[in-house]
């Protein structure tokens, strides 16, 4: 038989892993990432010319990206590796990339979907202003071009990135004009149990927090946003909120990075046609897998952040078990007990990813509260008040119906963004639970394709 | 569910498209009592999914009588459905090659005898079709040019219909798949897949691409195929093509077409139909067929090749051999009536065909020429 043809799709954490595991099986995979250097989102590395040192770049994490680096660059000789090069569809055993102009269908005995996560975003009015950006946005900025999203800067939402970003700003000099933490403290005391499941990774997030303090940052916990002000022409000019006791307050900015923790990047296995169930303690649709990673799909495999969130470590060890799952299933030699600790690991890290989403809640209740006026789709230009006049007229209370109608989830991030919010708002206002509004189907190209693609010549 | 009450009225129809969601409209229109049901939701199949084109040049002359009666519902769209399905009478260009230049003879021939069913084309050399649309590439050789055609959204059209039937008194029945058809004494009673039935004298069948399951229940199978034409759409960018272009070949790989809607976004539409699966609802777009629109596409208009699209689809489309819709009375059932199988260009005629079908019922005829539709033309021996 011919050697088996992997290919992987992503070359963070969980994607390296995996390469490394097939090397190691004496195959040579195709590693296809997007983005023009390997590392994934959390280990992003820096354009070539940059040369600032891994403690500055990764903080806590520096020993772990070097190490991640190392390995890479070890396998690059032995894999196929194909940078900056988008998989734009999967159909009929093939995935479908993207370089350039350039298109190319490849064809793969086993897939590993390693594609990572996004920001997951809750629409805030004035969120389409210049100078509003995610926080993983805000963090890209500073990692990989060593600069700030603005001179005033604040940082809205929850999750572990609230805290990172913050402390990577302040640690980058910029001036942060407060933290704004929508999830109460009570939260966090609920979820410890489950926290203490990795101790250092929450020691890590007990001393960003404190370093905030020492910096002097307002942090806010229990907020909930009302506004981003500012206007059309010149962008950003500061927030308003409310406390956790009710009182509104201000504070001026000239930039906002908002987000609620992540989501993965599932369209690829949409594409692949994987089952998907709703998950209700992230309130997401995720894709089916087994405690190896073996999607509903023959011969497809997920892993890492782009199967659900459970933190860059996790991505490893998922990575690499997803990997051995389909060495097994190709009939090579595996070692059943690595696979059997390595699925131990991920259940610690399933503990841990449960206690941050208990520790900073999704405030699916905002969208229900969301004002007329508020963009919801920016891509489109929506507001709430224009989707809740389509479901009044249409009667609409699915997904991908409210989207055809109202074109919520229309444009060029295809409901990345807005899709999660946009379910809460048609739950809330036709009174249906957030599991029957569904979930917007994806469809190719996951990125803007240009019309300009042909063969190579 | 066995056992339960039958729901009666004049007229059911099976499929909710725009086909039967017109036919629901100008039913009630007569005063006729109307039950439509729809196995999925109103309008989500080739209605909901297709182009947009409201075109009337490039159909069969025999068809302009039945496109004529629909471009004037179009026009009255607003005031009819009291909603907004974005229709522009903003033109059609129909376009040839230069390596088919034998086409040009035939678009003279064809404005000629549309000229006499009162379709007025204007047709133009390549130069003077770039000079007025300077989006079109060197390989365009000559063009006709039809100002009363246009286009309009899809997603929108039917269900406004349907929802301007549901105003008007019709019964509207969406997830209600039906699995069995027959007429029993008087009255049609066809059952859905949970059991429900429903009664009534006159059954119209709309099911599109399903419509033989249902014509085969009373003995009259045709040879509908079902397929999946492609379709993409860019990003916005400033509104500045206002007529729907599409491309005269009989190859179909080279059947490309776009149109610009007032948000800025360009669809894309044609080239090789990938194949579809009526059973799941669903029609994918093969990715080659994507890659083989866009290169048609670039040929066509070569600007278009520094936009980005950010998406496409399909939808599922039931064609004859002739590309012609069995449209009329059943051959072997009184009461029974049918319009499926629209071969691709459904939309711009669908409002024509729900008022003309409302007719023959309610009239007993009509003065729109049926003969290429009727069914017996697939009768065996
Ligand atoms: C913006 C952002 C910042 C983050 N920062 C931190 C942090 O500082 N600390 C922390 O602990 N966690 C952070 N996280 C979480 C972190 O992403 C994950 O825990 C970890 O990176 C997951 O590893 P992974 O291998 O699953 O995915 P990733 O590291 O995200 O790698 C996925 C890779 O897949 C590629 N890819 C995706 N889709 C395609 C496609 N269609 N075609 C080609 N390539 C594709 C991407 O380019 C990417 O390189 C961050 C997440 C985001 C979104
Ligand atoms: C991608 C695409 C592009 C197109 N572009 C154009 C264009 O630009 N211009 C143009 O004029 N035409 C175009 N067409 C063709 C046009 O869309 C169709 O001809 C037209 O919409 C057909 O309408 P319909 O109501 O007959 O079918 P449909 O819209 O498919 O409706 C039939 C309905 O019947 C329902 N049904 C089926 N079986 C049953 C059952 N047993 N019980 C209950 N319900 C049932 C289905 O669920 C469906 O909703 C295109 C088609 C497609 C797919």
């Amino acid at each position: 038989m011919a050697e088996p043809r992997i290919i992987i799709v992503g070359a963070g954490p969980s994607g390296t892993r995996a390469a490394q595991a097939c090397v190691a099986a004496g195959l040579r995979p195709i590693v296809i990432d997007e983005a023009r250097r390997d590392g994934g989102q959390i280990y992003r590395r820096q354009p070539d010319n940059f040369t600032r040192p891994y403690a500055k770049l990764y903080g806590t994490e520096a020993g772990r990206a070097q190490v991640l680096h190392e390995t890479f660059d070890g396998l690059k000789g032995a894999i196929d590796y194909r940078p900056e090069t988008l998989v734009w569809n999967i159909a009929g055993g093939h995935v479908w990339t993207a370089s350039g102009t350039v298109q190319k269908a490849m064809p793969f005995d086993a897939l590993l979907l390693c594609t990572g996560a996004t920001d997951r975003l809750m629409p805030v009015k004035g969120w389409q202003f210049a100078g509003a950006y995610s926080l993983g946005g805000a963090q890209v900025a500073l990692k990989s071009q060593a600069v700030s999203i603005g001179h005033k800067v604040v940082l809205m939402g929850s999750g572990p990135l609230l805290y990172l970003v913050a402390s990577q700003y302040v640690e980058a000099g910029a001036d942060v004009a407060a933290v704004l933490d929508t999830s109460p403290f009570s939260a966090r005391v609920k979820a410890l149990p489950d926290l203490l499941a990795m101790p250092s990774v929450l020691w890590n997030g007990v001393a960003l927090t404190r370093a905030l303090k020492r910096a002097g940052v307002a942090v806010h916990l229990g907020v909930t946003p009302v506004e981003i002000m500012g206007d059309a022409e010149s962008g950003v000019s500061g927030i308003r909120f409310r406390t956790g006791s009710g009182k509104e307050e201000t504070v001026r900015c000239d930039a906002v990075a908002i987000g609620h923790h992540l989501r993965p990047e599932t369209q690829l296995a949409d594409l692949a046609r994987c089952a998907f169930t709703f998950d209700a303690g992230t309130r997401q649709w995720l894709p089916e897998r087994d405690g190896d990673g073996r999607s509903s799909v023959a011969g497809v495999y997920l892993a890492g952040d782009g199967a659900k969130i459970l933190g860059a470590r996790s991505a490893e060890a998922s990575g690499r078990l997803a990997a051995l799952a389909a060495l097994a299933d190709l009939g090579l030699p595996v070692d059943k007990g690595e696979m059997t600790s390595l699925r131990g690991d991920v259940a610690n890290y399933a503990k841990f990813a449960r206690g941050l989403a208990r520790a900073f809640p999704w405030p699916s209740a905002q969208a229900a509260v969301l004002p007329d006026d508020a963009i919801l789709c920016r891509c489109e230009g929506v507001t709430a008040g224009d989707l809740r006049g389509v479901m009044r007229e249409t009667g609409a209370q699915e997904a991908n119906r409210a989207k055809a109608f109202s074109r919520v989830g229309m444009g060029r991030c295809q409901g990345r963004y807005c899709g999660l919010a946009a379910a809460e708002l048609i739950a809330a206002e036709s009174g249906v639970p957030i599991e029957q509004v569904g979930r917007l189907r994806g469809q190719a190209p996951v990125k803007p394709l240009p019309i300009a693609i042909g063969d190579e010549t | 569910m066995s056992g339960a009450m039958s729901a009666a009225s004049d007229v059911i129809i099976v499929g909710g498209g725009l086909m039967g969601s017109s036919a629901a409209l100008f039913l009630r229109g007569h005063g006729i009592s109307v039950t439509l049901l729809e196995a999925d939701l109103i309008g989500r199949q080739a209605s909901g999914t297709n182009f947009g084109n409201v075109r009337r040049q490039g159909r069969g002359i025999h068809q302009l009588p039945l496109a004529n009666r629909a471009i004037a519902i179009w026009r009255r769209s607003r005031e009819l459905l009291g909603a907004d399905v974005e229709y522009l009478q903003s033109g059609h260009i129909r376009v040839c090659y230069r390596e088919r230049p034998e086409l040009v003879g035939s678009m003279e021939e064809y404005a000629a005898q549309a000229r006499a069913e009162g379709l007025d084309l204007e047709l133009l050399s390549g130069n003077a079709l770039r000079d007025k649309f300077p989006f079109f590439g060197p390989d365009v050789l000559a063009g006709s040019y039809s100002p009363t055609d246009g286009h309009a959204n899809p997603r929108l059209a039917a269900p406004a219909f349907a929802r301007a039937a549901e105003r008007l008194g019709a019964m509207i029945h969406e997830n209600t798949k039906i699995v069995d058809a027959q007429k029993v004494g008087e009255d049609f009673i066809v059952t859905a897949a949970d059991g429900r039935t429903f009664r009534a004298p006159t059954l119209l069948i709309t099911a599109g691409a399903w419509g033989n399951a249902l014509s085969s229940q009373f003995g009259e199978p045709v040879p509908i195929v079902p397929r999946g034409p492609n379709m993409s759409v860019t990003e916005p960018v400033p509104y500045a093509i206002l007529p729907a272009v599409g491309v005269m070949t009989p190859i179909e790989e080279e059947t490309v077409y776009f149109r610009q809607v007032a948000r800025g976004n360009i669809v894309l539409g044609g080239s090789t139909r990938g194949p579809s699966f009526p059973d799941q609802y669903r029609a994918y777009v093969e990715p080659q067929n994507t890659l083989s629109q866009l290169k048609q596409i670039r040929r066509l208009a070569p600007s278009l090749g520094k936009l980005n699209i950010i998406r496409v689809w399909s939808g599922i489309e039931g064609y004859m051999p002739d590309s012609q819709p069995v449209m009329g009375p059943s051959a072997t059932t009184s009461g029974l009536y049918y319009a499926f199988g629209f071969s691709g260009s459904g939309f711009q005629i669908g409002p024509g065909v729900g008022e003309t079908m409302a007719e023959i019922i309610a009239k007993g005829g009509t003065d729109i020429p049926m003969g290429p539709y009727q069914i017996e033309r697939f009768a065996a021996g």
